[in-house]
Order: structure tokens, then sequence, then C-alpha cells
């Protein structure tokens, strides 16, 4: 249980970036499963090589950011398809990472990690640990947070709303989707690399499918606290993990073991993509209608009819309009 | 100001739906001038405009804004000159982001944009002044996403977000036609309004005889990608539908629109 919430925590700030592509950008970025791995193996074979862990693992921060940035050039200037650009980063990064590690598999038995302060105590495991890693993902979140609500942030939220918009405002769009993927996948990769030293090795497999874990955390959370605003988006990616691995937790009490929990996360997403469509939970539409959120606008309250003439003199002939546009 | 230099612009050249869109265009507009652009389904009206925007580049000829040579440069380094509206209500606003957001992002057209607070309570108490001029109300509603707006709403807040920050020209984009009557009334009101407040030069495009003819101070007739006749400001004051429909029909093979006929 204890452990659930730690690793919920943990993976915490891959949902974060996980929530900055798919729903700050809109962008599919399936680079995730490559860097995750990245961010272990870099942290890893620099712990072994007599690293301080806090100095591999923003390393591991930096080898994210860069994988996230190939596959902004890819899509950017090279105009391949999001979610191919995102593969084709993925399946490259396998081979890196293997170069990065050596070998399929880095135990880090007795070295030190970030964690070591924590487990020489016995603290891991208790409700001080929890709140060590409680404060270090509301730190992340904040960050986030605060990040997307600068000048800067406010034209990559555009970016990812209205791209014709942002662009005749002066904004490069290619500059801020590649700058977002690389946040993002900086998050994924600290996840990565702290995940390997939580669990004691880094395993050139343990990315795979994470991009379904993230994307669970994320509707789970939106499903939980809804879209309003930055603040509880935000706040539900992060706790969207940590329910997540409770679920996880709670199915392999319940007999399942730890091959079937591909499945389950895949179900566990199905299930929040189509209940909203059932009707029982109407808050988390725009996954599914990715791409023409445009169109689901309300009309709330009535205001905008108004007397021209109240505002300007204007001719009265001048106020027939005609729809329509050339082709 | 601007200075259009024979430009051209032609579509899928060399191909059986090869289309000249614009053919040695030039145009010249001073300061404060606030010129209407008619003619057919065609003529290359809104080409002229996304040349100029950047967002069509174009074959031959030069483009010049305060001096500067911009036809070689992309929409992004443009922006700062430029302030635009767009046909489509939903195209000039972020539909996920607050009004003060957005107006945020207006402000800060062409600038390089930082770290720093999007939206202070100075930048809200200006918007508050801004929004107030639209009389729609607006001004209480600094935290309500734009994508709960109506299209006149949107409209008229993307005509704001185009015209506050004193852009050097102005393109409006048939930015009416979209809208029902009462609508497409009121953000006519507004762009004569907010025009007229700043000098702001301008070039709209428009499929509406009687409103190019009662906005602004100058109007071009295009067709087939050249400008066929200009009315001076002089000229102007005294121009008719009825004189504008006899120019078309000097044309050979010049068909008007169905939407422009029925007005």
């Amino acid at each position: 249980m204890f452990g659930a919430l730690e690793l919920g925590l943990i993976y915490g700030a891959m949902a974060l970036g996980v929530y900055l592509t798919f729903k700050v950008l809109n962008f599919p970025d399936l680079t995730v499963d490559g860097s995750f791995t990245t961010g272990g193996a870099t942290a890893a074979s620099l712990i072994i090589a007599g690293v301080d862990p806090f100095l591999a693992t923003a390393a591991a921060i930096g080898a994210g950011l860069i994988a996230g940035y190939i596959t902004g050039l890819l899509h950017t200037k090279g105009g391949i398809d999001g979610l191919l650009a995102g593969i084709l980063t993925m399946i490259g990064l396998w081979s890196i990472n293997l170069r990065i590690m050596g070998k399929a598999n880095l135990p880090l038995l007795r070295e030190d990690t970030v964690f070591t302060p924590l487990r020489e105590n016995m603290l891991l495991g208790t409700w001080v640990s929890i709140a060590i890693l409680l404060a270090f993902a509301l730190i992340l979140k904040f960050a986030i947070d605060w990040f997307l609500t600068t000048d800067l942030g406010l034209a990559i939220q555009a970016t990812g709303n209205n791209k014709e918009m942002i662009r005749s405002l002066g904004v490069n769009t290619d500059n801020s989707t590649m700058l977002t993927l690389a946040l993002s996948n900086g998050f994924v990769a600290l996840c990565g690399a702290l995940v390997a030293q939580y669990q004691g090795f880094s395993d050139i497999s343990m990315g795979i499918g994470l991009i379904l874990v993230g994307l669970a955390s994320v509707i789970l959370g939106q499903a939980v606290f809804g879209n309003r605003n930055i603040f509880m988006a935000s706040l539900g990616a992060l706790l969207g993990s940590v329910f997540y691995r409770l679920i996880i937790f709670l199915a392999l009490r319940a007999g399942l073991d730890t091959n079937d929990m591909k499945l389950t996360t895949a179900l566990l997403v199905v299930i929040a993509l189509l209940l909203p469509r059932w009707g029982f939970l109407k808050r988390i539409p725009s996954l599914r209608g990715r791409g023409n959120r445009a169109a689901t606008s309300v009309p709330q309250g009535t205001t905008d009819i108004k007397d021209p003439a109240e505002i300007a003199d204007i001719p009265a002939g001048a106020s027939s309009a005609r729809a329509g546009k050339e082709g | 100001m601007l200075k259009i230099n024979t430009i051209s612009k032609t579509f899928f050249a060399g191909t059986v739906n090869e289309r000249k869109a614009l053919q040695g265009l030039s145009l010249e507009l001073a300061e404060s001038d606030f010129v209407t652009v008619i003619g057919s389904n065609g003529a290359g009206k809104s080409t002229l405009l996304n040349t100029i925007s950047g967002r069509l580049p174009i074959d031959s000829g030069s483009i010049t804004i305060d001096d500067a040579e911009v036809s070689r440069k992309r929409e992004h380094k443009r922006a700062k000159y430029l302030g635009r509206v767009f046909q489509d209500p939903m195209a000039g606003t972020a539909p996920d982001l607050t009004i003060e957001q957005n107006l945020s992002l207006a402000l800060k057209r062409g600038q390089s944009r930082g770290l720093g607070r999007g939206t202070t309570s100075a930048r809200r108490e200006h918007f508050k002044d801004e929004l107030a001029t639209l009389e729609l109300g607006l001004e209480n509603r600094l935290k309500t996403k734009v994508g709960l707006l109506s299209g006149g709403q949107r409209q008229a807040l993307s005509l704001l977000m185009a015209g506050f920050t004193q852009p050097r020209i102005l393109l409006l984009d048939e930015h009416t036609a979209a809208l029902d009557p009462q609508r497409a009334a009121l953000v006519t009101a507004l762009t004569k309004k907010i025009v007229e407040a700043d000098g702001l030069t301008t070039l709209m495009v428009t499929h509406n005889m009687e409103q190019a003819i009662a906005l602004g101070n100058r109007l071009i007739m295009m067709h087939e990608g050249r400008i066929i006749y200009q009315a001076t400001a002089e000229e102007k004051k005294d121009l008719t539908v009825e004189t504008l429909l006899g120019e078309f029909s000097k044309l050979k093979g010049a068909t008007l629109g169905d939407r422009a006929l029925l007005n």
C-alpha cells in the first residue's frame, strides 16, 4: 500500500510530462516509452560510474530533454506526423538506451542512490517517505502551473489550442512545440531515473507501454478533478498517477499477476474513455474529441446582441452581411 | 507605409489546376488609409491578405512595410507589424484559454515571450478598460473561457485583440461574413470604431458592397488577381452599389457571387 503510494507519486512526474504533451500541446507523444528508459539508463550508468546520484538524475533529465527535442524536430522541421515522429524516436532510443547501459539490465545494488538516505534510515514505505515524495511531486506540479501561466506558457497553451491564431500573434509554433516536447520528456526521463533508483535497477524494457500508464493517469485524474483550469488539471494528472498505482495494487491483490498489468492498464484507459460516451461521466470529453474542441462552444448569456446604433454611427445599409468566402 | 510591388502568386503551377491568384498586383497604402477590397469569387482578395501576412509565400514581387522588406519573412516574423481578424470567428482566439489570457497573448504580439506572469493585475485593468469599449459586458467575464462565448462575441474579441496593440496594418479578411446580420452589424460598427479611434491603417476584404462603401476612405475592386477599379477618397464619397455593379458588368466573364447579388 505504501509502496503503491510512493510509486504513484514518483510516476506523477511522468504523468505531468504526459499531461504537457497530450493535454496542453494536444500532441500524442509516444517518445515517452523510450525517453523513460533513457532516463533510467542514464542515471544508472552514471551512478555506477561513481557520479553523485543527484547529478546523475539531472543528467537523465538532460537526456530526456534531448529525446523530446528530437521528436519535435522530426515533427516540425521534418514535417513528420506527430504520432510517427514519436514512434521513430522511441524505436531509435531502444538502441541508444542499450548503448548507454552496455547491457540489458543494470543493477544498482549497493550503489548510492537518491533514495539511499531514506532506505538507510528505514523510512521508505513510511509516511515520511510519502510526505517527501508528495512534496517533490507538488513542487513539479506547481512548477508546471507557474510555467503555463507565464507569457511563454500561455503561448504554449495557445499552440496546442489554436496554432493559426498564435502564429498570427508572432509565435514560432515550431519552437513552442519543440520546447514543450523537450520539457515533457525531461519530466519523463526524471521519472525514469527515479524509478530505476527506487527499484534498484535499470532495465531496457522498463519503459514499454508506459505511455498508456501516463495516459491512464491523466484520464483518471481528469475524470475525478475535471479540466476547469491548469491547477486542477495538473493536480488531476498527479493524483491520477497515484490512483492508477492503487488500482494496480488492488488488481495484484485480487490475484492477477504482473504480466496481466498491461492488459489491466489498457482496459482501464478504454473504460475511462468509453464511460463518458455512455453518459455516466460527462466530464472527460477532450481526449475523444481531440481536434474539434473549438466546436464545443456553449453560448453563455446572450449579451452580444446589441443595437449597432448604440456603438457607432453607421449607415443602415452596411448592417447586412453575407456568409461565404471565395474559393 | 505598406508597399506592394507587382506581386504574383500561382497555385498548382504547371498543372491542369493551375490558378493565377495574383498577377503582378501593386498597391500602396498611406498612413491611416482604410482600404476596402471587393471582387468576385476567386479574385484573389484573400490571397492578397494571406501574402501580406506571410501565410502564403509570393512567387515574385516585393512587399514592404515601413520600408522593411518582409516578403521573405515568415509569418510569425511579420506579426509585429500586423493585426489580423479572420473570417472564421473561431480562428482568432484560443477557446480553452480565458478572455484575459487571450488578451495577454495578443498584448505580446510580435514580442519575445518570457517567463513573466501572463495576467498581471495591471494588465487586467488595462483589459477591462479595453473590453468596456466593446460594450458587450465582457469586462466582467475576464476569467471566462473564450470557447463559451458566441461567434459574435468571439469576433468582437478578435477585433479588439488585433487592434488594441496598434498594429502598423490591420488585416480584416471578411471578418463579418460568417456572422448573422445582426452580429455582423455589431462587428462592422466595432470595426469602424476601433479603426477610427487609433487611425489604424487597414485593409479589409469583404463580399458586401454596401459595407465596402460605408467603411474606409478608399476602395479597390479585384478581378483575376488584378486591381481593376480603384476609388480614391474623393470618388468614394459618391460611390453607390450601382456604380460598382456597373464596373463589374464591364468585365468579361466576371460573375458576382450569388450572395453579393442577393444583397
